[in-house]
């Protein structure tokens, strides 16, 4: 030890406080300053602008929105007094969330399960884990044009439906839907495959020491605890889903209507087209054509509720998983 | 790695009553761990030395382990019996946890692990079993307790159930769970609670559940790679005395490089250093009369 005499600890004395004397921002480098300020700046910034986004919805969405328009499916009208509600846009949403998680949670946990605990040859491993980074960063206009090339395929006909000339049709809830899967799918694989990697090597070792097969092992002692894990990740997929317009826009047609393509009850109804909450605020927005900003507000605000919703879910979610996480075992020991 | 752990061991609780065997081992009987259910479950009183008492259960001829092709275990040949407790002892990195986990195949999951030489369990060549098999007759309790994120019943009964394609109910498995619970002398402090979480558990009812989870199948052989290292005094006391309990039943081989555990509850012991099993013998002998150079300077403290 260098000649330093240690301080003298008055604590013994001194009233207790929650904290003790910390360094004068003053007194710091002029770049670290710098970056103090700016820190602060982009923190507060960032919250006034979700602040402005959810005060300026709030307002015009409640100023418009009529209950009466949750319940009505909007109709081909140039007044806006009779071109009714958004009811079919909003069950196309729920649909193509319900659709999409459906498809997407299975397969990245199958994935996920098969990348952690087998994931062997290892090039496939890593083929595998790149295909899915891929994915994950490709725009969702580029995934709706090659689903559109894709579902028009002949053979992929009971998909949607054949149009009148012969050719098949390509947009469907269906059709929207898988390709909607793979917006969420790469959430969902990422939280499933970072809650494996956080299951102590113990765990499955114990689960073999009893005799039990891999299998036995990830079905018994690995799933279950990974149930945080895989909703949160579906939970944040589902959040995706809601969002996207260009699959909407390409896949689903962002018809006026919700029109089944035959009078089988579900599956004509999912082979036929239909819109979401997305595709309505497009086009009755001024952008759109049929410039109803009114009626956009109203959908934009609902859409945000949706939205918020799944976020306050997300974070339900994931508080539960940390209070799992404590009975799964995971604290560091 | 100093040996004075018996100063750690609640010395209120060693009081002088206690008997120190000639060979060293040490009756913990007379501990008072306001344990009634214990008292009722007493063990037979304990031998002398006396080791194979039983038929020879398994047994190792030059088994080598290599990792990446470095050896880790050297020409190991032993031989395990029914009612005896061998402990393998020696410093760290010496291959006794990598000796174990060979005995019901796990360092097969080690993908760098390569293994020469023979062992056979009642005459079976192992690796000739099935895995799954084989590690039902020859189970293993961890350095870390590890239940599973389930109640303290499922944590049993899973190493009871898929055994057959018709999935037990549990009225049916009660009966072994409790028994299992019973043996590994936790089921007095559980019984209204079996389907608490078992991580709720001390550290020390954990590892005695692990141990309820792991002679639930009636093994032949119960490997323990230091179940006390991760546990205070007193529980590893408990534990201590249910190896001796369970020994009858069955051949437990331990590994700790508590060499006073070692003292206290082994027949036998190995004493392995670098890869090498160095030498092999009565508790007794070898603590007392080591025939090796290696042996005498570590069991001094000389290193380690």
């Amino acid at each position: 030890m260098s000649g330093v005499e240690p301080q003298a600890l008055p604590a013994s004395v001194a009233p207790p406080r929650g904290r003790g004397r910390r360094s004068s921002v003053r007194g710091w480098r002029r770049g670290d300053q710098l970056i103090f300020v700016l820190a602060w700046t982009a923190g507060l910034g960032l919250c006034l602008v979700a602040g402005a986004i959810v005060i300026f919805l709030g307002v015009e969405g409640l100023r418009y929105l009529d209950p009466k328009l949750l319940v009505t499916s909007p109709s081909a009208a140039v007044d806006q007094a009779h071109s009714g509600g958004f009811l079919d846009p909003l069950i196309g949403t729920l649909t193509m969330a319900v659709l999409g998680t459906l498809i997407a949670t299975p397969l990245a946990v199958l994935t996920a399960v098969w990348v952690v605990e087998y994931g062997r040859p290892h090039w496939l491993a890593a083929v595998v884990e790149t295909s899915i980074e891929m994915v994950a960063g490709t725009p969702d206009i580029v995934i709706a044009i090659f689903g559109l090339a894709f579902f028009q395929l002949g053979i992929l006909a009971p998909f949607s439906f054949r149009a009148s000339g012969g050719g098949v049709y390509g947009r469907s809830f269906l059709a929207a839907g898988i390709m909607m899967s793979l917006l969420a799918l790469p959430l969902t694989y990422t939280a499933t495959r970072n809650g494996l990697r956080a299951i102590p090597r113990q765990q499955r070792e114990a689960s073999f020491a009893l005799g039990k097969t891999r299998a036995a092992t990830i079905r018994s002692v690995l799933l279950p605890s990974l149930r945080p894990d895989i909703a949160t990740g579906a939970t944040l997929g589902l959040g995706r889903i809601v969002g996207s317009t260009a699959i909407i826009v390409l896949l689903l047609g962002a018809t006026l209507q919700n029109s089944p393509q035959n009078s089988v009850p579900l599956l004509g109804f999912l082979r036929g087209t239909g819109s979401t909450l997305t595709s309505y605020i497009f086009f009755n927005s001024p952008a759109g054509e049929g410039n109803a900003p009114q009626k956009a507000y109203a959908a934009a605000f609902v859409l945000l509720l949706i939205v918020l919703g799944l976020n306050w879910i997300v974070g339900r979610v994931s508080r539960i998983g940390a209070g799992a996480a404590l009975n799964a075992g995971r604290m560091a020991r | 790695m100093s040996d004075d752990r018996p100063e750690l061991r609640a010395p209120a609780a060693l009081a002088p009553e206690d008997e120190v065997r000639e060979n060293g081992t040490m009756s913990i009987k007379q501990l008072d761990f306001q344990r009634p259910q214990l008292d009722a479950m007493t063990p037979p009183p304990l031998r002398a030395v006396s080791p194979l008492t039983g038929p020879e259960r398994m047994q190792l001829r030059d088994i080598s382990v290599y990792y990446d092709g470095v050896p880790a275990v050297n020409g190991a040949s032993l031989s395990i019996h029914k009612g005896e407790v061998l402990a393998l002892i020696g410093p760290s990195g010496c291959g006794k946890t990598t000796l174990l986990r060979t005995l019901n195949r796990l360092t097969e999951l080690t993908p760098n692990a390569t293994h020469s030489g023979t062992i056979t369990l009642d005459g079976d060549d192992i690796h000739e079993l099935e895995d799954t098999k084989l590690r039902t007759r020859v189970s293993m309790v961890f350095q870390q307790p590890n239940p599973f994120p389930m109640s303290i019943f499922d944590n049993v009964a899973f190493a009871l159930r898929e055994q057959s394609r018709r999935r037990p109910r549990r009225r049916e498995l009660e009966p072994l769970v409790k028994h299992a619970l019973q043996r590994a002398g936790l089921y007095e402090e559980v019984r209204n609670n079996l389907d608490r979480p078992a991580l709720r558990l001390s550290g020390g009812q954990q590892q005695r559940l692990c141990i309820a989870r792991a002679i639930a199948n009636n093994p032949e052989i119960l490997l323990m790679d230091e179940p006390c290292s991760a546990l205070d005094p007193r529980s590893t006391a408990v534990i201590e005395e249910l190896i001796l309990q369970l020994r009858s039943d069955l051949a437990v081989v331990i590994v700790t490089h508590n060499l006073q555990q070692a003292r206290r509850v082994a027949d036998r012991v190995a004493f392995m250093y670098l890869g090498d099993l160095v030498e092999l013998g009565d508790a007794h002998q070898l603590f007392e009369a080591p025939r090796e150079e290696r042996t005498r300077e570590y069991i001094a403290g000389a290193f380690g």
